[in-house]
């Protein structure tokens, strides 16, 4: 009994602390992020905003209808990642309102598109049918 | 034509479906032998007829028929042979045919070798597998028909998903598939017992060896998954918690789960209430993932088109096995007499232990995966339980079930002496602590933890081997007497040692490649090189190559050693596939021991080619400890005790002897 009730106790407190909210770029705009709090970040890539600069260092701006965030990332990115496609990243915001991405997730394929991206841009009517 | 005659034979087998579903089981009731019999013609008749189906699909996809939907939206004329083949499964409909198909194959063992099983038990079990199927043909046949016709027959197809376009396709899904749907056979002998309202250890007995195929198949089918996503997808990680992968993994635990409970209760006729709840829940948690991947409500790679319809249907078949099983469990379990009674420190005691454990971490997983779909459903916030959650929950879980495996095979029945079991395991646990300090003080890099951890896989190797070596008694007799008494040994015993052993080496490797792995990621011009964990790696050029249905840029490395001693190239490329016109990144993989160097590249930039390098010392022990698992499994499945009936058989020639004198 005592090895379940660590066993739940456990669960609800890495329920508590390792579950990360999802945000659009206008959620951002009514509730600025903590600094420091991991989030994941869904959007379109601003067209023309992918900067590379000296070595694997990426910029972008990770947009919708109403707001920006401009990104930062070290890596590679994914294989479908493109201008005015959809993205969903993971990082934590700086205080200097940059995110910091780990990691950089795009569609799998052609017909695939992160279903909360894809549920929010419908809501918005940004959502383009192919 | 064959198409048609495919859709028709998928409607005559569920027709049959419904026969054996309802027959059998009216024959069990009002106890008519002849209706009983009627379960095993009908079976195979069905097995036959999923087969003619599935052949029919195979074939359009062979012969590029792109009049059919199915064959349209996922094949190319230009596809290669081996993915025309593998593609029919490579997408919804023809998956849920492939899953159908070996449903019903396994419907068909039961009925040709089941002769020495109960009669009533037999056609209750047919007739739940009779059930099952009728279900999922339903399914198919209203809402993922893959015989569905084009009018007009567009010229080209539009090719399948590059990413399935690989040898994985046709190791992965059959295997797995082979697991999940392995656990209907016990599922259906837990419902058959309880709708008999009577079970023995002779129902452990024909139980078991249908759980442990089941299970090594779907070892296997996780193993073969989780190198194919490790290969193929670019980013060098073996397991991602991915929800999909959750789906699978909650089957294997509590299958592992169920293969232990149904040896207690095979031996010791204990745990029998516990053991039937555990084949219903395993297989409930095939249905389970069948319905997380299949329905759309979670994304991932595995989510092909979604579609609400299939959805709901799915949890419709979903409520009501898992509901009907449960709610007969809840009426009949109390007529199950509980049996033997055993000391908290016995075999029986580490087996509950075990179970306990393996439990607990399948409710983490489950816990994980659905709270997010509980989250977005009660408050419409969208959030991810990803990695850091499943290390926090289930990994502490996991650790001290790993610590206790070896003990286990070491305690005697009914009674155990924990002392001794610690005693004969001394070799074993001086070996893990002189690993565990060799690591920490020699391997740079290595934490505490990480040492700790190579300790606990050789804890488990030498722990598993130690059993063996008691077993045929060496050191206590002569190297050849032992030797001759470790042949005598009940496969069974082999097939346990594998198993824990094989454990022990994915921990190894798991172990190895999370701690002391290493990454570079740089930008490279042609000629330079770079050095990591004592290999160079030096990239010479990119050169465009033309294959079957793509091109690419393949940019060709030289691996060698830091003193100076070649291993030959590496090849990474980026791949267009032309038909969809899709991107995708192919890893370049060097073997090296048991160790890989493992290259993915990234896009071309002013300072030179984006390269991603990892070290990943040991990674082939994860998978290769997955498979000397499944190995234990098909050796303890060898074992003549474990075949279904031998005892019978033996009293039914006795008898026979008797008769005759």
């Amino acid at each position: 009994m005592a090895f379940l009730a660590l066993a739940a106790g456990l669960t609800f407190y890495a329920l508590g602390q390792q579950t990360s909210y999802f945000y659009m770029p206008a959620d951002l705009l009514a509730r600025a992020a903590v600094a420091g709090e991991r989030i994941r970040l869904g959007g379109l890539v601003q067209k023309g905003s992918i900067e590379r600069s000296e070595g694997t260092h990426v910029r972008f701006v990770v947009e919708d209808s109403e707001n920006e965030v401009p990104v930062v990332y070290d890596g590679i990115l994914p294989d479908l990642f493109r201008e005015e496609q959809g993205v969903v990243i993971e990082g934590v915001v700086g205080a200097d309102g940059i995110f910091v991405a780990d990691t950089v997730l795009a569609k799998h394929d052609e017909t695939y598109m992160p279903r909360e991206v894809a549920d929010r841009l419908k809501q918005e009517g940004l959502w383009q049918e192919e | 034509m064959s198409v048609e005659l495919g859709h028709f034979a998928l409607v005559l087998a569920l027709a049959l479906a419904l026969v054996q579903a309802i027959v059998p089981l009216v024959g069990a009731r009002i106890g008519s032998s002849s209706l009983m019999r009627v379960g095993e013609p009908v079976t195979i008749t069905g097995f036959a007829l999923v087969s003619v189906a599935f052949a029919a699909l195979v074939l359009a996809y062979l012969q590029s028929d792109f009049s059919v939907v199915n064959v349209w939206e996922n094949s190319h004329s230009a596809k290669p042979l081996l993915f025309k083949i593998t593609g029919t499964w490579g997408n919804h409909e023809g998956s849920m045919l492939l899953w159908v198909l070996i449903l019903a194959f396994f419907g068909a063992l039961v009925a040709a070798f089941g002769q020495n099983l109960p009669p009533t038990l037999k056609a209750n079990v047919l007739a739940v597998q009779g059930l099952i199927a009728s279900a999922f043909l339903l399914f198919i046949l209203f809402t993922s028909n893959p015989f569905m016709r084009l009018e007009p027959a567009p010229i080209e197809g539009q090719d399948l998903n590059p990413i399935l376009q690989d040898i994985g396709l046709a190791v992965h899904p059959p295997l797995l598939y082979l697991g999940y749907v392995g656990f209907s056979v016990s599922f259906s002998f837990a419902v058959a017992a309880l709708i008999d309202g009577r079970m023995d250890a002779a129902w452990a007995r024909w139980v078991r060896p249908w759980t442990l195929a089941a299970w090594a198949f779907l070892t296997g089918g996780i193993a073969m998954g989780s190198y194919w996503a490790y290969y193929e997808l670019g980013w060098g990680g073996f397991w991602f918690w991915d929800p999909v992968e959750n789906a699978s993994l909650m089957p294997w635990l509590a299958g592992t789960a169920l293969l232990h409970s149904a040896i207690v209760m095979e031996k010791r006729s204990a745990l029998k209430i516990w053991t039937v709840l555990l084949a219903i829940l395993t297989f409930s948690l095939s249905l389970l993932g069948t319905f997380l991947v299949r329905s759309g409500v979670l994304t991932s790679v595995h989510s092909f088109a979604t579609d609400p319809a299939r959805g709901v249907f799915i949890l419709a078949i979903l409520v009501f096995f898992i509901g009907g099983a449960l709610t007969l469990f809840a009426v009949r379990a109390a007529s199950l007499a509980p049996g033997g009674l055993f000391h908290p420190i016995s075999r029986e005691g580490a087996l509950v232990l075990n179970n306990l454990f393996l439990t607990t971490a399948t409710a983490t997983v489950l816990i994980g995966t659905l709270y997010p779909l509980l989250i977005e459903a009660i408050s419409d916030n969208k959030i991810s339980v990803g990695a850091p959650f499943f290390n926090l929950t289930f990994i502490p879980l996991f650790l001290p079930l790993l610590v206790a495996v070896p003990f286990g095979p070491l305690l005697a029945w009914k009674r155990g002496d924990l002392a001794g079991a610690f005693q004969r395991l001394q070799f074993a646990f001086w070996a893990a602590g002189a690993t565990a300090i060799a690591g920490y003080f020699l391997i740079d890099r290595a934490s505490a933890v990480a040492a700790l951890g190579l300790g606990l896989g050789i804890w488990l190797i030498v722990g598993a081997l130690t059993d063996l070596a008691l077993k045929s008694g060496l050191g206590k007799v002569g190297v050849a007497v032992a030797l001759r008494r470790l042949t005598g040994l009940p496969l069974s015993i082999f097939g346990t040692c594998l198993g824990h052993a094989g454990l022990g080496l994915s921990v190894l490797g798991i172990v190895s490649v999370t701690a002391l792995q290493a990454e570079h990621i740089l930008t490279m011009q042609p000629g330079q090189s770079t050095e990591i964990s004592g290999y160079t790696v030096q990239f010479q050029n990119l050169r465009p190559f033309t294959g079957q249905n793509y091109t690419e840029e393949q940019a060709q490395f030289a691996a060698g050693t830091v003193r100076g001693g070649s291993l030959g190239e590496i090849v990474s490329s980026k791949r267009l596939y032309t038909a969809r016109g899709m991107p995708t990144t192919e890893a370049g993989i060097k073997t090296i021991g048991l160790s890989q160097l493992y290259i993915s590249i990234g896009d071309q930039t002013p300072s030179g080619l984006v390269v991603r390098i990892w070290w990943k010392p040991f990674v082939t022990l994860i998978w290769i400890g997955a498979l000397v698992m499944m190995a234990g499994g098909f050796i303890s499945l060898m074992d003549r005790r474990l075949r279904v009936g031998a005892p019978a058989r033996r009293k039914a020639a006795a008898l026979a002897g008797e008769a005759k004198s």
